[in-house]
């Protein structure tokens, strides 16, 4: 019990173990949402719950956490739900990339290459990869069973005919494991080769939807695409103006209301290691 | 007791009414609610009445809460009943939320952006959980820290986008909109009519039918490009002066959703706007009418017409909690008439079908 | 040669009417089989029975595949029968809004077999669907146009085309014609019969109309009361009825 009067991790043992089996469900059959109990959580839904309820149930004395939205740490949701953590666990919390053991994640990866023991929890608004093609649950579990993608092709497809290219920037649809069409969550789909053959074990949590699903180390994750329309992430062509970053998933700051942009990491660890690591060069 | 046939049983009424008085004050030996009271510790409830109630009037909302024992529709009801008395001498200058007194002001789509994001007096980030301390009485919070805002630089951020033309304009018109509350609705509506319709509309509603657009009934893909929640002036321009004068200032929360491209080969992709107004702190009633009017522009942006928030009539219809409340309960009324034809048509049905 | 399709003892009742009552039947590659009846005669639900999509309470009917192997249709798993019917079977609906995909352009519903199947190149997928197009008359030019853009006969046409992308060597169809006006009626007819010989396949189609089965059909089965009253080569059957049933359906249509 934390001073608090809650139990460590804020959900009850029971409730730990029950998540537990889903996810470990999840884990032997990559890709495949698992239904799962979700309980109501102190934050509402649709800010993380499900991704609260299973960094809670995976969490132990010894982890350090971190915990990011949008790739930063000061961003008010994952200053939230780290200050949650540190109340009903008493972990560490961390802000570097390398140190945590658990990273709960709302629609970033982190730049740097994640390790193997790592645990990359994201939060997931929409699990169903087909809802807005098929927005009934019974007609896409049926498609799931019976592998049967060719409706998300169609749409691929229609895309490439009306825009010239595949039209999805974010919460590109990937298959894991040459089986299951997952749900990347709202990622840009410059993330979705990280997923891929990624070291550290993938979590998902989707509260409202009540479903949990996972991505194994070292799992093939591809993105969907076209022979001659290959899947191509985007990031803004610029520099970071902070660190210099090339390689980095840039956001867009708006500087006055005269059209003045700059761009910056949106990785604020990895543009901040970078920063003093130039510093130290110098 | 005997059971008493309802009708004409005057008496039963009044001794109905009184009961009604006494459950509204309670156990008398506790001290009475204030209007005050209402106004300044329930002051979401007022606002929300205001909204649905289609009044500015927090005294007359926080009344309304009081006389219908919290019950927020029963006071909206209230309120409309009383509003609709009022002579209307004209309609005011539309209020300019450009230049709006913020107390709360955020945007989803940029991290940073200039005059910054003010979270105000939010829920948001406080952990659901039960405070105890507040059940004991007399405590006073701590005056909250105070920042320096600057209105002027608070540019909305649909206006950033419009700058750069990625914003699809909306079309100016100097038609005056029609008003509801004067005229029936006529359908197909037009976009005015369709978002005052929204703004009485009832927040339950608008919220599932905006979580509908969410879930793949209706194909939504939106941000929230600027939420801002403070005090704007009312003017009104008197016919004899010929010029505007304030009359006022109210608190209003607007919400501008921003829509993923609308673009095809022969149309550059652009974002699309809902909007969401309503009076006083609604932000929850602000996104869900921004989604809803978005859905509802279905048609005029060429999409397909499937999901039920992007049909007007079903909508419009369906959305005025006033409404609905009276033709559900009306249930209640007396179908003696109706009923008794029912029963002899079912029986006579019954013995066709060799019942007997 | 062996039958691609052979059914036997098929029986189904819905309440105390019986929908199929001992009916069996196959169908060679490259033949064309009519079932002809009149309303609630059957002939609907032997064809879905036939392409698995109902079920009989007695009786099996058994698929041969490419291989040769033979598979009772009833006894596949949902998974199988579903690429069954999007490679080696086909099914052309009465109403093509039950065979297409509305909200999809004219190539991407001819693309969708294709994809369904592994295509995974966008240029051949397109180049197949134009193809397609070509084939039943609808100009190429339209292939990113939706399909509620399309006259009723296009829209059938476009179905067809949807259905054979794959080169299924088996095709159900249910009353193919029958929304359509005569003169498209006249049309699509003969572009069915056209495609049939040139892709050698095998059809079983119902129809209600006398007319259609004798233009397209090589062998006709009659029904009535779920029952097959009549069968035989289409001409026999038609200049020489045997049955009375058949002789009253022929009698009328030349009445008509």
């Amino acid at each position: 019990m934390t001073a608090l009067g809650y139990n460590f991790g804020y959900l009850d043992e029971n409730t730990k173990r029950m998540i537990r089996r889903a996810l470990l469900k999840a884990v032997a059959v990559p890709g495949h949402q698992v239904p799962f109990g979700a309980r109501e959580m102190p934050l509402p839904y649709g800010w993380g719950t499900g991704g609260i309820a299973v960094t809670a149930s995976v969490i132990g004395a010894g982890d350090r956490l971190k915990v990011i939205d949008q790739g930063a740490d000061d961003t008010t949701n994952a200053v939230s739900i780290r200050h949650f953590f540190a109340k009903v666990t008493g972990v560490g919390t961390t802000e570097r990339t390398g140190e945590a053991t658990i990273i709960q994640t709302r629609h970033r990866i982190p730049e740097t290459r994640l390790r193997e023991g790592q645990i990359l929890v994201y939060q997931v608004p929409m699990p169903e990869p087909l809802f807005r093609l098929e927005p009934r649950v019974a007609e896409t579990k049926r498609m799931h069973a019976l592998a049967d993608y060719g409706l998300m092709h169609v749409k691929l497809y229609e895309d490439i005919a009306r825009h010239g290219h595949v039209a999805i920037s974010y919460n590109y649809p990937v298959l894991v494991g040459g089986r299951y069409l997952m749900s990347p969550s709202p990622i840009p789909a410059f993330d979705n080769p990280k997923m891929d053959r990624m070291p550290a074990l993938q979590l998902f949590g989707a509260g409202r939807e009540k479903r949990i699903y996972a991505v194994p180390p070292y799992t093939s994750v591809t993105s969907l695409d076209f022979e001659d329309h290959p899947f191509q992430p985007v990031r803004a062509d610029a520099p970071c103006a902070l660190c210099g970053s090339r390689e980095s998933y840039l956001d867009e700051v708006v500087v006055d209301d005269k059209g003045g942009r700059m761009f910056v990491c949106s990785d604020t660890d990895y543009c901040a290691t970078r920063q003093t690591q130039r510093e130290a060069a110098e | 007791m005997a059971y008493v046939a309802v009708k004409g049983s005057e008496r039963a009424i009044e001794a109905a009414h009184a009961w009604l008085a006494e459950e509204r004050r309670g156990d008398p030996a506790l001290p009475e609610l204030s209007l005050a009271q209402i106004e300044g510790q329930l002051g979401l409830a007022v606002d929300r009445v205001m909204a649905e109630g289609a009044c500015h009037d927090r005294g007359l909302a926080a009344l309304a809460v009081k006389q219908a024992r919290g019950d927020l529709i029963e006071a909206a009801f209230l309120l409309r009943a009383y509003r609709t008395t009022l002579p209307r001498f004209g309609a005011s200058r539309p209020v300019e939320t450009g230049g709006m007194r913020i107390r709360r002001r955020i945007s989803a789509t940029y991290k940073e952006l200039p005059g910054g994001q003010v979270l105000g007096p939010t829920f948001d980030y406080t952990h659901r959980l039960l405070d105890f301390a507040l059940a004991a009485e007399g405590s006073v919070p701590e005056p909250a820290p105070e920042a320096a805002t600057d209105a002027a630089a608070m540019p909305r951020v649909t206006g950033l986008l419009a700058q750069e033309g990625l914003m699809a304009p909306e079309p100016p018109s100097e038609v005056e909109p029609r008003d509801l509350t004067r005229e029936p609705l006529d359908f197909p509506a037009e976009r005015p009519l369709r978002l005052q319709a929204l703004a009485r509309g009832d927040e339950g509603f608008l919220l599932s039918l905006g979580y509908s657009t969410q879930r793949g009934y209706g194909n939504a893909h939106p941000f929230v490009g600027e939420i801002r929640m403070g005090a704007v002036t009312v003017e009104f321009e008197p016919p004899e002066l010929g010029f505007p004068i304030e009359i006022g200032e109210i608190t209003v929360t607007e919400c501008q959703m921003v829509n993923q491209f609308a673009g095809s080969k022969t149309e550059l992709p652009q974002f699309t706007r809902g909007y969401g107004l309503v009076f006083g702190q609604g932000e929850r009633k602000a996104m869900a009418m921004a989604l809803v009017d978005r859905a509802l522009r279905a048609a005029e942006l060429g999409e397909p017409v499937e999901a039920p928030a992007q049909d007007q009539e079903f909508v419009l219809y369906h959305c005025d909690n006033v409404e609905a409340t009276g033709f559900v309960e009306h249930l209640k009324l007396p179908h003696y008439v109706d009923f008794q034809s029912e029963l002899e048509k079912i029986r006579l049905l019954r013995r066709e079908a060799g019942g007997e | 040669m062996s039958a691609l399709l052979e059914a036997s003892g098929l029986a189904l009742r819905f309440g105390a009417v019986p929908a199929l009552d001992g009916v069996a039947l196959e169908i060679f590659p490259g033949e064309v089989v009519a079932i002809v009846g009149e309303s609630g005669s059957g002939k609907t639900t032997l064809l879905r029975v036939l392409s698995g999509m109902m079920r009989p309470e007695a009786g099996e009917v058994r698929y041969r595949d490419p291989e040769g192997g033979l598979h009772v249709v009833h006894e596949m798993g949902e998974a199988e029968l579903r690429r069954l019917h999007r490679t080696d079977w086909g099914f052309v609906h009465q109403n093509p809004r039950d065979g297409l995909r509305m909200r999809v352009s004219a190539g991407g519903n001819i693309g969708e077999r294709l994809m369904a199947v592994g295509a995974r190149h966008y240029g051949n997928i397109r180049a197949e669907a134009a193809e397609w197009l070509r084939r039943v008359e609808i100009d190429p030019a339209r292939i990113d146009d939706m399909p509620a853009l399309f006259s009723g006969g296009m829209q059938q046409r476009l179905q067809i085309a949807r259905t054979l992308v794959t080169r299924p060597r088996l095709v159900f169809m249910d009353e193919p014609t029958g929304g359509l006006d005569v003169s498209v009626q006249a049309k699509l007819l003969d572009m069915i019969r056209a495609l049939v010989a040139d892709l050698g396949l095998a059809v079983v189609i119902v129809t209600h109309d006398i007319a259609a089965a004798r233009l397209l059909a090589h062998r006709l089965l009659v029904m009535r009361r779920g029952q097959v009253v009549e069968q035989g080569l289409t001409d026999r059957v038609l200049d020489d009825p045997q049955h009375e049933y058949t002789q009253l359906l022929v009698a009328s249509v030349l009445a008509a």
